[in-house]
């Protein structure tokens, strides 16, 4: 049987060559998504400002004037309407009355369904949601500090284990990623709620995994072709690793794919957050983070110096049977 | 590295099997389960997005709790200092700043006080530390200031009380398996699963159910009563259905009998069928109400609850046999509740529900339907894919993910862990990300092909050289997980207890066990060329 192959034998891009294309390339992108992000706002969802959601299932293909108007005669305030994927299904949300606490929210919501279910016989409501105001600055600060102590713990971790430039460079590239989701949040005003905190943490980590793998073989070439110049060295390790990139996005871009269409409109948000995630994240493990490291001025010696200098592991396995002769 | 031991067989075998068998119970119905022995019986609870069902955050006021023990502290230094033996006269007691301040008016007397006042503000604790600070300011004036161990404290026990109130209730409700946690200083959360609408939930948590009896102040001038003032030794409180209109009325401070001299509540009807609560007081509470309804034959009393007037009948004879009704306006819901309410206690602090998330039984099916259609089709492209592209040793890596579905179930029954819908997505990711696993070691063998070595040790170089890096990148990615489920809530937690369990679990398979795989194949068919 012949085997599928994505990549090619003995393929060789120089995507070193590109890099200051790459750069300005990402720059202007990044640049962009904290424009959007600053410019438009995300679209937050009640998880985080606060408020009332109610979810209702119409029997029909809901019509939304009909369903505003409907909701705006209750004089409960502004409301917004919100639809994802069903168009039976449509999410309601509303602000939270500043006095009478969990009665006056209660009063609210059985309004709402009296109306609703007197103007369109047979809606269900499936959901509903009420946050308070302190509830959610809770949440936000939790999620902002989740973001933040992964990417760093991660940079720190990276940079203990190799050295300080391969640190940054993740730092840098995961920056990239977080605000790229960000970006494209604020621009298609997906609702952006606890769920979508988990993907960007799920898209951290997928990220951080594939440099990971891809720092890890640039470290090993370090250590095998101590002469080669730090370009060459870096295109090599990210061809050697290409088939294993595109594999691996493959499989989880199918997996993705897979809940996209029928994980149900719950989950939607929360998917089209990490197939970005995936596209952006594999991006930058070539074209951010391993080529930076050369901006960074890392070199073969760096490397020789702290591998002597710090754990009698490295030194071991550089003993081990790495030089046995099967040379490409 | 290719030559495994029995011994080392077995130990790769015995936990996967242990982890599938653990994931036993998950698939079958109650029934079956009750009749597995006792280490089987724990599984996969669903969440509350999946099975449907209620989650409401309760926040108690720190503030109140102050307050209040305040409030009790000033009434039992007056009843100390002008009650007791000597007397000592003190002016006017101030409770502003949440401290209390007074002036004695005798400056020989203010030593005596401090010592009468002291042994009040001792701690009930073990470290002797007060709970209170007595001081002497201006020489005549004392001044008691609670301290922060006893505001803790007191806020720590009353969380403790409403806790167990709480549970009294709903399981009075008679809902099903609810989990009620006490969280943080002054937070209970409560879940209960396939609850529809959680407003009669909310109504009955949202009552503190302070039930108190007091007589009507007849004296009272109406005028002043509708402008808030009354008698001294009587308060104007609340009462929305008075017959005569004025939405208060006068009454006098002293308690006749509480709720807490109750020892059971009904609901029931009157002559006239309007929906009621009967009561029943306990010795000393029937005691207390006969002698003083004998006593005011003819008068009105009113019946208060949470600081509003629920109805004022009059005594038309002294009532001796230690029941009552409680009358007011109630539908049979609203009875039903109260009475409820009566019989769990009273909360010792006001409730507030501060976050509340409900989803309807019907959605939690779809989610689950649509769940279990994604994770198939993801798991059979994965797969799909895998064969197309490393042959056998893709089926090997199938093999591992298959198994490693039923090893993160059963490592979730095993822990008593949550499954919800975004845990569905981590299921999703962790087989796609558990096949990189294997993809890398796979690339690795085929590099290591082109670069002429031999099957046997292409192999073995591959699982050498991939394992560090399949190592390393899982670290990173577990301090991803850690940090969510530390510092996520809800639906972040969820997620990332699948994905760090999928993270150890998938290490473990794709790895360890596809090797073995692997060796055993190499050893039987001796192959002189591999496809992958």
């Amino acid at each position: 049987m012949k085997l599928l192959k994505l990549v090619p034998d003995n393929t060789n891009i120089g995507f070193v060559k590109l890099r200051h294309w790459a750069f300005a390339l990402t720059a202007l992108l990044t640049l962009l998504a904290v424009g959007a992000t600053i410019h438009r706002g995300l679209n937050l969802g009640v998880d985080f400002v606060g408020g009332l959601m109610i979810e209702a299932k119409f029997q029909q293909p809901a019509e939304l004037d009909r369903v505003r108007t409907t909701i705006d005669r209750l004089g409960v305030g502004d409301g917004s309407l919100q639809q994802f994927g069903d168009p039976k299904t449509v999410q309601i949300r509303l602000p939270l009355p500043e006095e009478g606490g969990a009665g006056a929210a209660n009063a609210i919501v059985e309004k709402a369904r009296k109306a609703l279910s007197a103007e369109f016989p047979g809606v269900a409501f499936s959901r509903y949601d009420t946050v308070s105001g302190k509830v959610s600055g809770e949440l936000i600060q939790n999620g902002v500090l989740a973001v933040m102590l992964a990417v760093i713990g991660i940079a720190i971790f990276s940079w203990f284990r190799y050295e300080w430039q391969f640190g940054v460079s993740t730092f840098v590239a995961i920056m990239h990623d977080v605000l790229m989701t960000l970006g494209f949040f604020a621009i298609t005003q997906l609702e952006f709620d606890l769920n979508i905190v988990a993907a960007v943490l799920t898209i951290v980590g997928y990220s951080i995994n594939d440099k990971m793998v891809i720092d890890d073989r640039i470290r090993e070439n370090m250590r095998k072709y101590r002469k080669m110049d730090m370009k060459a060295l870096i295109d090599l390790s990210v061809n050697e690793t290409l088939p294993r990139t595109v594999m691996t996005s493959v499989t989880i871009m199918l997996a993705l794919g897979a809940l996209l269409l029928f994980g149900g409109h719950v989950l939607r948000g929360f998917t089209a957050a990490m197939m970005l995630g995936i596209v952006v994240g594999t991006y930058s493990s070539v074209y951010v983070s391993s080529s930076l490291l050369i901006t960074l001025g890392l070199s073969p010696q760096v490397g020789e110096k702290k591998a002597s200098k710090t754990n009698i592991a490295a030194q071991a396995e550089r003993m081990g049977p790495r030089d046995d002769g099967a040379r490409p | 590295m290719l030559n495994f031991s029995r011994w080392a067989v077995a130990a790769i075998l015995l936990p996967l099997v242990i982890g599938i068998v653990c994931a036993i119970p998950s698939f079958l119905p109650d029934a079956a389960v009750q009749r597995l022995p006792g280490f089987m019986q724990t599984r996969v609870n669903l969440g509350l997005d999946l099975s449907g069902g209620s989650h409401l955050l309760l926040e108690a006021s720190t503030q109140d709790v102050a307050k209040q023990r305040l409030a009790n502290m000033e009434e039992q230094v007056r009843t100390e200092l002008r009650r007791g033996t000597p007397r000592i006269a003190i002016g006017d007691i101030s409770s502003r700043d949440g401290k209390l301040s007074f002036m004695v008016r005798d400056p020989s007397q203010v030593d005596a006080a401090v010592e009468r006042i002291r042994p009040l503000t001792q701690g009930a604790g073990l470290t002797g530390q007060r709970d209170f600070n007595v001081e002497v300011v201006n020489s005549s004036t004392i001044v008691i200031t609670p301290t922060d161990a006893g505001i803790d404290n007191a806020v720590k026990s009353a969380m403790e009380v409403a806790t167990e109130v709480i549970r009294k209730r709903i399981d009075e409700m008679g809902t099903r398996e609810p989990t009620i946690q006490q969280q943080g200083g002054n937070r209970i959360v409560v879940q209960v699963p396939g609850l529809q609408n959680p407003k009669a939930l909310k109504d009955l948590l949202g009552q503190t159910a302070k039930l108190e009896f007091k007589l009507v102040d007849t004296s009272a001038n109406p005028s002043d009563v509708a402008q808030g003032r009354a008698p001294v030794g009587s308060e104007v409180l609340p009462y929305p259905n008075n017959p005569s209109g004025i939405p208060a009325i006068a009454v006098k401070r002293q308690v006749m009998v509480s709720g807490e001299d109750l020892t059971d509540a009904t609901q029931g009807y009157d002559q006239s069928n309007q929906a009621i609560v009967n009561i029943r007081f306990n010795g000393s509470g029937g005691r207390k109400f006969g002698q003083v309804t004998s006593q005011n034959v003819n008068r009105p009393f009113a019946i208060i609850l949470d600081g509003t007037v629920l109805s004022a009948p009059n005594i038309n004879e002294p009532i001796l046999g230690g029941s009552a009704q409680i009358s007011g306006s109630f539908t049979v819901e609203s009875a039903n509740q109260l009475a409820i309410a009566l019989r769990s206690g009273k909360l010792p602090v006001a409730l507030t529900v501060v976050e509340e998330r409900t989803v309807g039984p019907q959605l939690g099916a779809d989610s689950i339907r649509a769940g279990l259609l994604a994770s198939v089709i993801a798991v059979a492209a994965v797969a799909g894919f895998m064969f197309v592209s490393y042959g056998r040793f893709g089926m090997y890596a199938n093999l591992a993910v298959a198994i490693n579905v039923l090893v993160i179930l059963g490592v979730m029954g095993m822990l008593g862990a949550t499954l919800t819908l975004p845990g569905i997505a981590g299921f999703v990711l962790t087989i796609g990300t558990a096949v990189d696993a294997n993809v890398l070691i796979y690339e690795r063998i085929r590099e290591e092909r082109r670069r002429g070595r031999g099957v046997v040790q292409a192999i073995e170089f591959g699982y050498k050289e991939a394992s560090r890096t399949i190592f390393e990148a899982n670290v990173t990615h577990a301090i991803a997980g850690g940090i969510m489920l530390a510092l996520g809530s809800g639906p972040v937690k969820g997620f990332a207890i699948v994905l760090l369990i999928g993270i150890a679990t998938s290490v473990f398979t794709a790895v360890t066990f596809t090797r073995l795989l692997a060796s055993r194949w190499l050893r039987a068919k001796r192959p002189t060329e591999i496809h992958i």
